[in-house]
């Protein structure tokens, strides 16, 4: 048993392990008892995937060749985190109050949610982050190296190619596992979260642990490791002035812009107030982090053997001392620093890429967009798994093909000026509300071909992408053209370069094409609420209501939040708004809502589409625009009040009509009923009076005739006495002076009983049951209950109008409340009747299928004096109704 | 005398959360400015700057930065805002 192999079978344990936590956490999460999840502490160590396994080995190889000069990587977060006031709060607030998914998605909602800008964002950060998932599976397979060296049993491990495919493969797994097991509204991920918070403190502790043994058990104590770094070759401050700004600046810029900053810092963020904390904490814990790195540096150079390569000292310092244990406990921790890096930035950039290209593309090529049937969740998920191993597949054949030979730093630095491009656009999002989507393009376009050209493409080295010709001469021979020295100005340090001419023109060019373009209203608005939104947390209203057909959001909303979500997101509007059912009112604020509840899921820009799609279009009403256009904040406000009350004023007025409507409906009923019920009683009274008259009046008539006419008799009396009793039944019940029999039944026996007593699968109805299957026992009137439910069959025997009916029978529990669902294949009821088919002698149809149109209003009436409900559930493709219970009216079955 | 003193102690309170509010937004340039001076320091010659001294300035700035941030969190009160739109 070599090292090598207890580090394979630490390393697996360590794993597991994080796979526990991570489960746990997520499951603590469900329950809603994570109220420890939600400290501000968990929100500060999981900013600390910032520390990557760059910072783990890096930052020492990088002190090693060129002294303080790493301290900038540190030193430009730490300005921001203090800075929190200023910019991050401000930054959380949008992400919050848009529910805003990803940076793509921040950037593209703020200029006139433009799918365009989202595309280009998503590949743009696919394309920087890329470098870096290379640098983080080269720094593991280094550090396994390291032990393979010191192991020559072990040399399986020195092909490092291996090594990283099974690294980057075991990644993706966790990473699938854990960051696309459901599809949060908010995307928040529990377990994730918890799981770097842990390997956050296993870095911290390992980084601290080897700097104490190198200070005082190596250096022999603080003044003496002092004395010995003064002595060594990074014994004097020689940083270069150019790069030590340059790099503090672009360090900053990246701790907002890269993709998984982003992620953890704004939308895993649970409250604003950890913001709080984390403004002094992770200042400290980067502090922490640095303050080793230069003993371990010097003392490494000092111990180790010329041409050791300074990015692994971490680990060979102490594996050349024979400290086992503590090389274990490094490797954990850059294990741990390379592994949370990767995972969270797989699942930031496959939010991106499912929401913003993969969701768009497969909602265009499924005909009819988004009113077409079936769920579409699966597809999200399928899209963000497909993505996440994507995401890895592309760092690992970045790895590959880049020869995994240069310095982490540099490798670090290639990414991080690639998203900092995002800087001036998102600045300028939530700075600046005269910035546009046509500045946002413009500055991004020239800032990402400029980083491409003279850092990314040079950085396979000559020969790769460009030629030798081109890096030496510059592209067509031009020499102003020079990657590496564009404009003819020769000698700056390559990275100060990029990013002086990438910033200067990417925020040059943001601002001209701002200030000379027009923007659409849209962006105006949404410039307002980012810009604003200390002020307007309340929001104005991108949708103006009424036009909407309900029915419709629903049938969408179903196929991206899944049925109950959506059921209760509506009915909880619909009760807010003073109505009963499922249908609320498409006021703004309800069509705001339900877009924000979208883009959870699929974005923005798609949200905004797919609502539009029914909608016909987005509006921006009077009052957004004098939200937008008008500066004086007073007039603002008073516009904005006699709009919303006209706005209210006509609500209630259509409520009203409404109302009127439908009283009218009933007088007519009422009149209808009146001729109906003469009608119906005429018809039976007038045969047994003709046939009775038939009786007394012939003589000799033949015992054959005698019989049928007396048959035909009883008959219409049954005839009559069946509607007196449904009338009379209808009015006990009606005034409430029924005597309920209340008894013990299982739930499944009384459904079963009711389809054996129709006859409905005699008639040609096929009957499916799904949903709990495992016996309720209830306690409740059964017969009235089975009444209601034979009620609910027979209608669908009769009504169903498909060519081969089918009911589904749906049994769920939520809420405390026991749920059966009745929903048949037909054309189900148009929208104008469907207030009306619980009314006395409603009667949908014409088809004359006997009754008198007493059904439903009996059961409604029955449901509401067992304390349930009966109602019309829409949008489920035919006729549907559901009977709710409440939970007390059934037992466990023991 | 106590009805008219309790307002005061409220202006006075929301006085110094503002103030705390313009110390926090400086935070970052004073942290810049202050972590911008090796930048004067030159990188030849006989005043070299030692690597030990120079670490001893970084983080000793870190670590005041850092408690500067910490302090100014117990007075920082966003609620304060909706007092600003009434007064001057």
């Amino acid at each position: 048993m070599g090292a090598l192999n207890i580090l394979v079978a630490v390393c697996l344990t360590y794993v597991a392990l994080l796979f526990l936590v991570a489960f746990m956490a997520e499951r603590a999460a469900l329950r809603g008892r994570a109220t420890w999840l939600r400290s501000p502490l968990v929100y500060t160590l999981s900013l600390s995937i910032y520390c990557t396994a760059w910072t783990f080995y890096g930052a020492v190889g990088n002190a090693a060749r060129s002294g303080l000069e790493f301290l900038t990587i540190y030193i430009g977060p730490t300005l921001v985190m203090i800075g929190w006031w200023w910019g991050l709060r401000k930054l959380v607030r949008v992400g919050r109050t848009q529910r805003i998914t990803s940076i793509a998605d921040l950037i593209s909602s703020r200029y006139g949610k433009s799918p365009l800008l989202a595309v280009f964002v998503t590949l743009i950060a696919v394309i920087g982050t890329t470098p870096y998932i290379a640098l983080q599976l080269q720094s593991v397979t280094l550090s396994f190296a390291s032990f393979a060296k010191v192991d020559p049993q072990a040399m399986q491990f020195a092909d490092s190619e291996a090594t990283a495919l099974w690294v980057a493969g075991g990644l993706a797994v966790f990473t699938i596992l854990f960051g696309t097991r459901n599809l949060d509204a908010n995307e928040r991920h529990h377990g994730v979260v918890m799981a770097i918070a842990v390997e956050a403190v296993v870095k911290l502790c390992a980084l601290v642990a080897v700097g104490v043994f190198v200070v005082w058990g190596l250096g022999g104590g603080v003044s003496e490791t002092l004395a010995r770094i003064d002595a060594s070759d990074i014994g004097t401050w020689q940083v270069d002035n150019g790069r030590w700004v340059a790099m503090t600046m672009l360090s900053a810029a990246a701790f907002l812009t890269l993709p998984r900053m982003f992620q953890v810092l704004v939308v895993e963020n649970e409250d604003e107030r950890h913001l709080r904390t984390a403004s002094w904490a992770f200042p400290t814990y980067l502090m922490i982090m640095s303050l080793f790195v230069v003993p371990i540096a010097v003392v490494g150079l000092d111990i180790m053997p010329e041409g050791a390569n300074p990015d692994q000292f971490v680990l060979t310092v102490p594996l050349s001392q024979g400290q086992q244990g503590l090389a274990m406990l490094s490797f954990l921790g850059g294990f741990s620093s390379a592994t949370s890096m990767v995972i969270v930035a797989a699942i930031a950039l496959s939010t991106m890429v499912s929401n913003h290209i993969v969701m768009p593309i497969w909602l265009r090529i499924a005909q009819g967009g988004a009113v077409i049937s079936g769920d579409v969740r699966h597809v999200v998920l399928l899209a963000r798994r497909l993505s996440i191993g994507g995401v890895l597949a592309l760092g690992y054949l970045y790895y590959r093909f880049s020869g995994g030979g240069a310095a982490l730093t540099s490798i670090g630095l290639i990414s991080f000026s690639g998203v900092a491009q995002f800087l001036p656009a998102l600045m300028g999002a939530i700075f600046w509300r005269g910035s546009n989507h046509t500045g946002a393009v413009a500055g991004l376009l020239i800032g990402f071909l400029i980083w491409v050209y003279s850092m990314l493409l040079p950085s396979f080295g000559p020969g790769v992408f460009l030629s030798a010709e081109v890096l030496e001469h510059g592209l067509w021979g031009l020499s102003w053209l020079k990657p590496q020295a564009l404009f003819g100005i020769e000698g700056i340090d390559p990275v100060v370069h990029t990013v002086l001419w990438s910033m200067s023109l990417n925020a040059g060019a943001f601002v001209l094409f701002s200030i000379i373009s027009f923007p659409q209203p849209l962006e105006r608005l949404q410039g307002a609420q980012f810009v604003n939104v200390f002020q307007h947390s309340g929001n104005p209203q991108g949708w103006s209501g009424g036009v909407a057909q309900a029915e419709d959001l629903m049938v969408m909303a179903q196929r991206i939040l899944g049925p109950v979500e959506t059921q209760t997101l509506f009915q909880k509007a619909a009760l807010e708004q003073g109505l009963v059912g499922f249908l609320p009112e498409p006021t703004p604020d309800f069509l705001q809502r339900l877009e924000r509840e979208l883009a959870g899921s699929v974005g923005a820009a798609t949200a905004h589409a797919m609502v539009s799609q029914i909608m016909g279009r987005a509006t921006v009403s009077v009052e957004d625009l004098l939200a937008v256009a008008d500066e004086t904040a007073q007039m603002m406000e008073y516009s904005s009040q006699l709009e919303a009350k006209s706005a209210e004023l006509s609500r209630t007025a259509r409520q009203l009509r409404a109302a009127n409507e439908k009283l009218t409906k009933l007088s007519v009923q009422k009149d209808a009923f009146l001729s109906q019920i003469s009608h119906e009683l005429r018809t039976p009274m007038t045969s047994i009076r003709s046939f009775s008259e038939i009786l007394r009046d012939t003589e000799e008539l033949s015992p054959a005739d005698l019989e049928k006419y007396a048959d035909i008799i009883h008959q219409e009396a049954i005839r009559l006495t069946r509607l007196l009793d449904d009338l009379l039944d209808l009015s006990v019940l009606e005034n409430g002076q029924v005597n309920l029999n209340i008894r013990q039944g299982v739930l499944q026996d009384l459904i079963t009983h009711a389809i054996a007593s129709t006859g409905a699968e005699s008639s040609g109805l096929n009957i499916h049951r799904s949903g709990i299957s495992t016996d309720i026992l209830m306690e409740t009137d059964l017969d009235r209950l089975a009444q209601v439910f034979i009620n609910l069959i027979a209608n669908a025997q009769k009504y169903c109008d498909a060519d081969q009916p089918e009911l589904t029978i749906q049994v769920t529990e939520r809420d405390n409340y026991l749920i059966v669902d009745f929903i048949d294949n037909g054309s189900g009821i148009p929208a104008q009747a469907q207030d009306m088919v619980f009314e006395k002698f409603s009667r949908v149809s014409d088809r004359q299928a006997g009754g008198a149109g007493l059904g439903l209003a009996i059961c409604r009436e029955i449901m509401a004096r067992l304390g349930g409900s009966i109602a019309y559930l829409p949008g489920q493709g035919g006729a549907a109704f559901r009977v709710s219970l409440p939970i007390k009216m059934k037992m466990a079955a023991q | 005398m106590s009805r008219e003193q309790s307002p005061l102690f409220l202006e006075r309170r929301s006085y110094r959360v503002h103030r705390a509010m313009d110390a926090a937004k400086l935070m970052p340039f004073l942290g810049a400015v202050l972590w911008a001076v090796p930048v004067l320091w030159s990188g030849s010659g006989e005043n070299q700057v030692p690597t030990s001294r120079a670490i001893l300035y970084i983080f000793l700035i870190w670590a005041a930065l850092a408690a500067v941030t910490l302090f100014l969190t117990f007075w920082l009160d966003e609620n304060v805002d909706s007092d600003r739109k009434e007064g001057p």
